[in-house]
């Protein structure tokens, strides 16, 4: 039986907004991968009700903070430039979201992802797994250390070569909000060709890109590049009057 | 003033070495009173299996009650996850070990059959596809459900779970193309 809210009151579900000109389509040619694996069927749309408004809350128990130091990982230190990533996770309203699980992976300095199908011809580093995570504070900030991962080939089209990049999944606070997405370089020379990054609609590719920031570069130690993320955030009720219609 | 949103982009084909848990299949342990695994293969528009894809579920509890404050009912404090998380292998198959969800009150007065929400990630996916398991033991319920009901009857069934000899296991292919294409939602 469903559990219903007590005779005579209403069930409010506050919804989240609907993002439009921001994802990339499904369907993109020029990423030869989706050709077979984009649905071509439109897609349904789902009002948000309860199950999409609420989402795993993970938490202390996913993360030592060991895991947020990709460098020290090892008996040694990976070879390559040592740099700090940092940012805050928010919402569309410029909220933060604290205490939410964030989990990187990337490849190696030279370029090399610790996986058996890749087959790129560049070093492994036995010093580097490529893989943390963290939760963010309470001010929604996340922090890593790891080190400048390498750009690689890739059989797409012809000598292509993805921008260096780091992979980030995160979850927010609901299922709506959850997001996998990848953070790059600035100045990288590789952008004009990735047609994955050229995948998201122009005015909204810039927010892949990192910045550097000296402000959190450690003297003396690492390079500083800071990159927020912003989650959907709370848009319209979904069912904005009693007859339930849209 | 509005923070702009941050695209999504495609997990690629290296997700395995960062996203997978060890404990990430196990909504509840093996072994639990009543667990269900629900597994079934992902595949692409040629009908082969999609090797390199991670598969997530979110649920609510046997109850239909979530520990979530933003739950207008309340957040229940027991201790189930409610999220399951796995990698397909090399035949693209997935199996998440939970248990079945209760019916939900929806918003718009009706209720929601038991279902279990689904994102799936991949190389070739720019951003994850979502759709719904329902339990084909549910008939009447699923009949009422608002969302079943919003989507052409001829593609219910791709979001109905198969059953199985054994009772324990309920079949979920998710197919990314083709004539028996999934429903996906825009979520």
């Amino acid at each position: 039986m469903a559990v219903h809210p007590p005779a005579g009151s209403r069930l409010v579900v506050p919804g989240y907004e609907r993002p439009s000109g921001v994802h990339p389509p499904l369907d993109f040619p020029g990423y030869r991968s989706t050709a077979l694996r984009a649905p071509r069927r439109p897609l349904v749309l789902l009002p948000h009700r309860l199950t999409e408004i609420t989402g795993p809350l993970l938490g202390a128990e996913r993360v030592t903070p060991a895991d947020a130091d990709l460098t020290a990982q090892h008996e040694g230190e990976p070879q390559g430039q040592r740099i700090i990533v940092t940012g805050r996770v928010l919402d569309s309203a410029g909220r933060p979201v604290p205490d939410t699980l964030v989990e990187i992976w990337q490849p190696n300095a030279a370029g090399r992802y610790r996986h058996r199908v890749d087959n790129h011809p560049a070093p492994l580093d036995p010093n580097f797994t490529g893989v943390g995570r963290c939760l963010t504070g309470s001010d929604g900030r996340y922090r890593f250390v790891t080190i400048k991962p390498g750009s690689y080939p890739w059989q797409n089209h012809p000598n292509a070569w993805r921008p260096s990049h780091i992979h980030f999944s995160l979850f927010g606070r609901a299922f709506t909000q959850r997001l996998v997405t990848q953070m790059f370089f600035p100045g990288d020379p590789l952008f004009f060709q990735d047609p994955i990054f050229n995948s998201v609609p122009e005015e909204a590719r810039d927010r892949l890109i990192s910045r550097f920031d000296l402000g959190f570069t450690v003297p003396e130690w690492a390079l500083g590049y800071s990159w927020d993320i912003v989650l959907r955030g709370r848009g319209a009720t979904a069912f904005e009057n009693p007859d339930g219609e849209r | 003033m509005r923070a702009k949103l941050t695209p999504s982009q495609t997990v690629g084909p290296f997700l395995e070495i960062g996203l997978p848990w060890p404990d990430g299949p196990f909504v509840v342990p093996e072994g639990t009173p009543g667990a269900i695994a629900i597994t079934g293969r992902v595949l692409d528009g040629a009908g082969d299996p999609v090797t390199d894809a991670l598969v997530e579920t979110w649920q609510a509890d046997t109850d239909g009650r979530f520990a979530h404050p933003d739950d207008p009912r309340g957040a229940v404090s027991n201790r189930f996850r409610g999220f399951g998380r796995c990698p397909t292998g090399p035949d693209g198959s997935y199996r998440i070990m939970t248990l079945k969800p209760g019916a939900l009150p929806s918003p718009d007065g009706g209720t929601e059959a038991p279902h279990l929400d689904v994102s799936v990630f991949a190389r070739g996916l720019l951003d994850r596809v979502v759709t719904r398991v329902y339990f084909p033991d549910e008939a009447h319920a699923n009949t009422a459900d608002p969302v079943l009901a919003s989507i052409d009857p001829g593609r219910v069934a791709t979001l109905i779970a198969r059953p199985d000899p054994d009772p324990a296991r309920l079949c979920f292919d998710i197919h990314l193309q083709g004539d028996q294409e999934t429903v996906f939602f825009d979520v």
